[in-house]
């Protein structure tokens, strides 16, 4: 535990000293209300990285995040179109249970049919793009088509943040209570670190994975009515790639790929440590253009920290035999 | 139990007279299910649109799946290995990127060849270093150069494209080796026959088969693992150059863009050649029917103005369904 502890410190360490330098040469951005600009510019990867957080810690990967992202986004933008009146609290149940419908697919294939979670999120990631096209024959929902208060929910500001913010907060509040104070919690790490003894200890396995997809789900569909909302525009190809910086934040964060291992924090900070990257970018003048190469040298160098710290560890002797083959 | 234990008679067992002849098994396979679907897909296109039996509009239609398949091939091995590249489409983005580069510089055709391949051998390189040295789990790492390959062409080419291949370069992806058949496809042919030969009839064919079922059984029985995955991840990264090559030969333009999400498809391809995503199980043969499959599925569709990203549903849906389907059938069986 205290190793865990010890990364989590690294990666506050490691964002702080990254704050420090830009800051030695453009102090504007460390003030306080750029740094909350940050945060709430992160807020999105943030949602996201908590759901993906859970599905990888049963040993599952859910790449159809972004593409669900996009499906809810645009099934609220259009139905906005129809009834602009439509309260938000309404707008938001819908997008949260479309989203956790989406993440039960997910759930179920994985689940009852025992497909590797790659292949399903592959599959429903395309599924679920073309399924835009189809509802929006190819058409953008552009700013003047949605209502005031659809596009203006996420941008009203309670004690000086927006609520995209304090919806983030709330979801890292909830995520941390679940995994940590729950059965549900317990059991997604049971199933992560070791399915067999998960399973005579009584834990469903399957079940498990099932419930983090539709948690991932549900706050990949809450994600994409904010999404649309903050940007003010849908489309087919919104957010597309974006699951691999949700990837890529919990790698970052120290959540291990084998399952079992990470915490709420470590998603956190990884999706905060890409956030102050991709802010800092234009700032410190360097095209937006080296983002992609930067993250994926970002996981690299994570994942085999990760690497290096679990082996120092030196828990399980014959995995690493294993490994070692 | 042991038989010779004397008190125990002898139980009469019921020992088939000869083993299910290799037709049978040959008719029940994976690969015959999906040539017939291939035939049967063939012959709706031919309903479906008089466009469609045409020989050059065919010949036009291979390249729908000569590139892809070049990958899958490679792909295909490394997946029964018990690993995986998600970065293929990125390799082809930063080789294609590399030889705007020496195109740029004056480079022949001669030369901007060999850059293909070489990029697409030092990516596999790369990734085989992680994979094999680090101990890393090739699905984190391969996210992670899918990022960082493409990121490189990103910083290189911004929103740019590189342009004016020369002539000679052009044969690669445009050329004809007689009549309507294309050089790609000569290309596709010789790599189908020369992949299958490796897998089925080679040692080294078996050793992928060893450490895809039992990475740590084939290292106790003298395979040494890691070299045989490096060897994987080298040829993955050099067919992704060649591939880079035909694709950038026949569009004459390098974009950071280009093949975009092509790996999902090289993945389709290996997945419903009947290669199983946990390793251990495949065939060649199975992958080269799913590509032309896969090849005349597009077209049909392309032929009846389905929206490219329409077909990807079908696409998503093949993917899942080919793994579901047997899955659903077998549970339905075990209850009845």
């Amino acid at each position: 535990m205290s190793i865990l502890k010890h990364r989590e410190t690294l990666l506050v360490a490691v964002i702080a000293a990254l704050l420090a330098l830009i800051a030695s040469r453009f102090p504007g951005f460390v003030t306080p209300r750029n740094l909350a600009a940050v945060f709430t510019d992160t807020a999105p990867l943030m949602i996201l990285a908590l759901g993906q957080m859970a599905v990888i810690l049963t040993r599952c990967i859910d790449l159809s995040v972004a593409a669900n992202l996009a499906l809810t986004g645009m099934t609220v933008a259009l139905l906005n179109t129809v009834a602009p009146d439509l309260p938000v609290v309404v707008t938001l149940v819908l997008a949260i249970g479309l989203g956790a419908v989406m993440g039960a697919v997910n759930g179920i294939l994985v689940w009852k049919l025992e497909i590797p979670s790659i292949v399903v999120t592959l599959g429903t990631m395309t599924i679920f793009r073309g399924i835009i096209f189809l509802i929006s024959d190819g058409q953008w929902v552009n700013a003047h088509e949605m209502s005031a208060g659809f596009t203006g929910f996420p941008r009203i500001e309670i004690l000086g943040l927006p609520v995209l913010a304090w919806i983030a907060i709330l979801a890292i509040a909830v995520m941390a209570l679940v995994m940590s104070r729950t059965v549900l919690g317990r059991a997604i790490f049971a199933a992560g670190s070791n399915p067999h003894a998960a399973a005579y200890t009584g834990i469903d396995v399957g079940r498990t994975q099932f419930a983090a997809f539709v948690i991932s789900g549900a706050l990949a569909g809450l994600t994409g009515y904010l999404w649309i909302a903050r940007y003010a525009v849908a489309y087919v190809d919104i957010a597309g790639g974006f699951e691999l910086d949700v990837v890529a934040a919990c790698v970052i964060g120290g959540i291990s790929i084998a399952g079992g291992v990470g915490t709420v924090a470590g998603a956190v900070l990884g999706a905060l440590f890409l956030g102050v990257i991709k802010n800092a970018l234009p700032v410190v003048d360097v095209s937006p253009f080296w983002q992609l190469a930067i993250s994926g040298a970002a996981i690299l160098i994570a994942v085999a920290f990760n690497a290096r710290a679990g082996r120092r560890q030196g828990r399980v002797i014959l995995k690493s035999a294993e490994q070692a083959a | 139990m042991s038989l010779a234990d004397p008190d125990m008679t002898p139980v009469p067992r019921q020992i088939p007279d000869r083993l299910g002849s290799p037709a049978a098994k040959l008719l029940k396979s994976w690969e015959s299910l999906l040539l017939l679907v291939a035939v049967g897909v063939f012959i709706l296109n031919c309903f479906a649109s008089p466009y469609f039996l045409d020989a050059w509009g065919l010949s036009d239609a291979t390249f729908n799946f000569t590139e892809k398949a070049m990958i899958a091939f490679a792909m295909a091995l490394l997946i029964i290995s018990g690993e995986i590249d998600l970065s293929v489409a990125s390799i082809i983005a930063l080789c294609s990127t590399a030889m705007g580069l020496v195109m740029q510089a004056g480079g022949g055709t001669g030369l901007l060849v060999l850059t293909g391949l070489g990029t697409g051998l030092l990516c596999g390189a790369f990734n085989g270093v992680l994979v094999t040295r680090l101990g890393l789990p090739s699905i984190v790492v391969t996210i992670g150069t899918m990022s960082l390959f493409r990121g490189i062409s990103y910083i290189v080419l911004g929103d740019g494209a590189f342009r004016g291949y020369p002539e000679g370069f052009a044969w690669f992806g445009q050329g004809y080796v007689f009549w309507v058949i294309t050089v790609e496809m000569v290309i596709f042919t010789i790599l189908a026959i020369v992949f299958g030969v490796v897998l089925h009839k080679t040692n080294f064919g078996r050793q992928v088969y060893a450490v895809g079922n039992n990475s740590t059984a084939a290292l106790f029985s003298g395979i040494r693992v890691g070299r045989v995955k490096m060897i994987l991840f080298l040829m993955t990264g050099l067919m992704s150059g060649l591939a880079a090559i035909c694709l950038t030969s026949r569009l004459g333009s390098t974009r950071p863009s280009i093949a975009a999400g092509m790996e999902l498809e090289v993945v389709t391809m290996v997945v419903l050649g009947g290669v199983s995503i946990l390793g251990g199980s495949g065939s060649i043969p199975g992958v080269v029917i799913a590509a032309i499959l896969m090849g005349l599925v597009t077209f049909g569709l392309g032929l009846l103005n389905v929206p490219g990203i329409v077909m990807s549903i079908f696409i998503g849906c093949m993917l899942i369904g080919v793994i579901a389907v047997p899955r659903l059938i077998r549970m339905a069986r075990g209850k009845t």
